[in-house]
């Protein structure tokens, strides 16, 4: 906002000048105003937070280190042996140094370590319910878009269904499921696919809406029909871009996909939460490695592939 | 579409030879892609083993579940004492209260009792010797005046009978268990029961009138407190539905968001600096922040809260803790990202002016940088209050666990749609306020 667009009668310097520095007067005045605002909501908030928890911050700050210190093995090279799932001579019977079991045995002697084997799970999630996303989400993304759909209510439905998908919480979806299809990886599917349909949804709907419009025109003008628009003048328009932000999303289910373990959907993350609260040391280390090499491994593929894809500008990060 | 013929086809074909010729990837590049996700989905279906899963998953219950978030059901058991007479028992936590006298149950004159299930076509009259059950058009007498109940007639496909006991199933409306010496009734309402006070409660039964004459101007209920609090206490520690711990619950995960968002702002800031090439030229700092950066956040949300609420006991703190380093990973990558991008003229204008860092950062830089940083941050506020329930459920506080547990227990679905509500109108609300927050700030047009 400019001075002249909004006193465009004024003439004189003078004025101008008055007018500038009645501006940045109230500029100044609504930045300390917020700024004040967000100090005594930070404030109470702490307070809050303080309170509300079991342990109060100062109490256990010096304590922060005593836990993880407590969780570093007495070997390091039981990490490894945790991670491969090699027998190990501290094991007497416990759970917290039974590395050779839980070995799934593929071949013969040859096997896939516990821990591998969860983390194919979590990807496999991930992976599946990208997927499922992706599929429902084009189709509802095309009949989301302005310039593609003329229909308002077909809009403002797909458009709804897409926000509340995104909003629902994927922890009720899971629990609800995990009843329905038994405590397992299938309910953290379905969850976490349907909060992708709304995430994906949103992100493909303003790309499609970006679109070149002019084979769109040159389509109507020979007479295509709806579908035979969408399939031959937009899709290979908006094709790159939705598989980057597809891409994109898996990385983020395999966060996602993690963290639904945790509280019951399977994989890796209910084994690292398990591990945690009973503070196997070495078991710990063996997973948080193994989920940190995995993520990193994952992000880095699909970048290089997204960078193929689409270039450099659709490096955005968004939930 | 229109349709061109064979000559038209073959000059346009010569014109343009590159677009017929391509080359095999061209070609079946995006079939192949297409082959192999299908191969992959038709091994999922194998790892994950759909087709058993399905065909033991209880379908049954999304209906009785799905029913059971928006309803209440009502038990009265009628026990057929030796002597004939019947008595009515209610649960202990019955949602009428501990002096029910429903008008749905009629005392008839003969000493049998009649329960309306819906309406007068779906009745049950438990009298000592049998039991009517009405439904679908038709009433089904059940004997109980021998060892086990039996069923007079024909039985119909509603009814199943068991050893020792009969069961109608008579839908949405309710069922009944019919043994020798109780009948047992379950009657399902649309609603939630007691939502505002629970049965405990003082005012509970009351109408709306008779609630706002006793706080308006009615004899204090309890000497010491005025009505006006007794009704406030007894509406916040409903012990049904736990409004004040829902709501403590739900302020917590705000706050959680609100302050792992804030101090993983303030902290990704100025690392952002230090992270971007263009600003910082020391290559060997800006590769190790940004890697950083990367660990903060594959070392996922859900990690640091494990770890936090194992140093600070479950809480609030912790999930904010958790969000806090997850933000400062991902604030900072988008921070610096937008750092990189940033117009390097007014910089050096300002550079050759004389100034010092400082001011080159001030008037140089943060013009540019400002509305990209608030806009990322407020989409990422956003996102965690979504998150934030989810590590709540792992111990970090919020309305997670309460979310969880009330979900575990398999029985409380209507606590579940209430808190599932809140949690909409609060990602509702904070999407509007964020989306309207960046438009003023950023000067775009809403979307």
């Amino acid at each position: 906002m400019t001075i002249a667009d909004t006193q465009p009668h004024m003439q004189s310097t003078q004025e101008i000048g008055t007018a500038w520095e009645r501006m940045v007067a109230r500029r100044r005045f609504y930045t300390i105003l917020g700024l004040v605002i967000l100090v005594v909501a930070f404030v109470s908030s702490v307070r809050f937070a303080d309170e509300s928890n079991a342990g109060h911050f100062f109490d256990r700050l010096p304590h922060l280190f005593d836990f993880l210190s407590w969780l570093i093995p007495k070997d390091w090279n039981d990490v490894w042996r945790a991670l491969f799932d090699i027998a190990n001579v501290n094991d007497k019977g416990g759970e917290e140094f039974n590395f050779d079991k839980g070995r799934v045995y593929v071949w013969g002697a040859f096997y896939i370590p516990e821990y591998f084997e969860l983390m194919i799970v979590t990807i496999n999630v991930a992976l599946i319910s990208t997927i499922i996303a992706f599929i429902f989400a084009v189709p509802l993304s095309f009949f989301a878009a302005r310039n593609l759909t003329s229909s308002w209510p077909l809009r403002i439905v797909a458009k709804r269904l897409m926000e509340f998908l995104r909003a629902f919480p994927e922890i009720v979806i899971a629990g609800l499921f995990s009843a329905i299809l038994s405590i397992g990886p299938v309910a953290a599917i379905i969850a976490i696919s349907l909060h992708t349909i709304g995430a994906l949804g949103k992100l493909f709907y303003e790309v499609a809406e970006n679109i070149d419009m002019k084979p769109h025109e040159g389509m109507k003008a020979v007479g295509a029909n709806w579908w035979e628009r969408v399939r031959f003048a937009a899709l290979p328009q908006v094709l790159p871009n939705f598989t980057s932000y597809a891409l994109l999303r898996l990385e983020i289910n395999v966060r996602a996909s993690t963290i639904i373990g945790a509280v019951g959907g399977g994989g890796i993350g209910e084994e690292l939460k398990l591990s945690i609260s009973r503070g196997f040391g070495a078991k710990t280390m063996a997973l948080v490695l193994l989920l940190f090499v995995t993520i990193v491994a994952v992000d880095q593929f699909s970048a290089w592939l997204r960078r193929r894809l689409v270039g450099e500008h659709a490096f955005l990060l968004q939930h | 579409m229109t349709v061109i013929d064979a000559n038209r086809m073959h000059e346009i074909e010569t014109r343009y030879p590159e677009y017929f010729h391509r080359s095999f990837r061209q070609r079946f590049g995006g079939l192949m892609i297409l082959i192999a996700t299908l191969l992959y989905s038709l091994y999922a279906v194998w790892f994950f083993d759909l087709p058993k899963l399905f065909a033991e998953a209880h379908w049954e219950r999304v209906g009785i579940y799905l029913s059971q978030w928006v309803s209440y059901d009502v038990q009265p058991e009628f026990r057929i004492g030796d002597d004939g007479s019947i008595d009515i028992r209610y649960p202990r936590f019955s949602p009428l209260g501990d002096n029910p006298h429903p008008d749905w149950l009629v005392n008839n004159r003969d000493g049998s009792i009649t329960v309306s299930i819906s309406g007068t076509s779906r009745t049950v009259t438990v009298s000592k010797s049998e039991t009517i059950v009405t439904a679908h058009g038709i009433s089904v007498p059940v004997e109980v005046s021998s060892g086990a109940p039996k069923v007079v007639g024909p039985v119909p496909g509603w009814m199943t009978v068991y050893d020792d006991n009969v069961l109608a199933d008579l839908g949405f409306a309710g069922d009944v268990s019919i043994s020798v010496d109780r009948v047992k009734i379950r009657k399902r309402f649309i609603g939630w029961a007691n939502f505002i006070f629970d049965t405990q409660s003082s005012f509970f039964d009351k109408s709306v009138g008779e609630v706002v004459s006793l706080i308006v101007s009615g004899p204090r209920i309890k000497p010491d407190q005025s009505n006006l609090s007794l009704a406030f206490d007894d509406i916040w520690n409903n012990s049904e539905w736990q409004h004040g711990d829902v709501w403590t619950k739900l302020f917590q995960t705000i706050v959680m968001a609100f302050l792992g968002t804030l101090l993983g702002s303030l902290a990704a800031f100025p690392l952002a600096f230090m992270a971007a090439r263009n600003i910082t030229p020391n290559r060997l700092l800006n590769q190790i922040l940004k890697r950083f950066f990367d660990f903060l956040r594959s070392v996922d949300m859900l990690i640091w809260a494990l770890f936090l609420t194992r140093a600070f006991g479950p809480g609030p703190l912790a999930g904010s803790g958790a969000i806090f380093l997850t933000e400062t990973g991902t604030l900072g990558k988008l921070y610096s990202e937008g750092l990189e991008n940033i117009d390097n003229k007014p910089r050096e204008g300002i550079k050759s002016t004389g100034a010092q860092t400082v001011l080159v950062h001030r008037y140089g830089i943060m013009p540019q940088i400002v509305p990209v940083i608030v806009s990322q941050t407020l989409y990422q506020w956003e996102s965690n209050v979504r998150g934030a329930t989810i590590i709540g459920a792992v111990g970090a506080g919020g309305i997670g666990l309460k979310l969880w547990e009330a979900m575990r227990t398999n029985a409380n679905w209507e606590n579940v749609a209430y808190m599932v509500i809140l949690i909409l109108i609060v990602v509702f609300i904070f999407d509007a306020a964020s989306n309207a927050l960046r438009h003023r700030l950023m000067g775009t047009k809403t979307h």
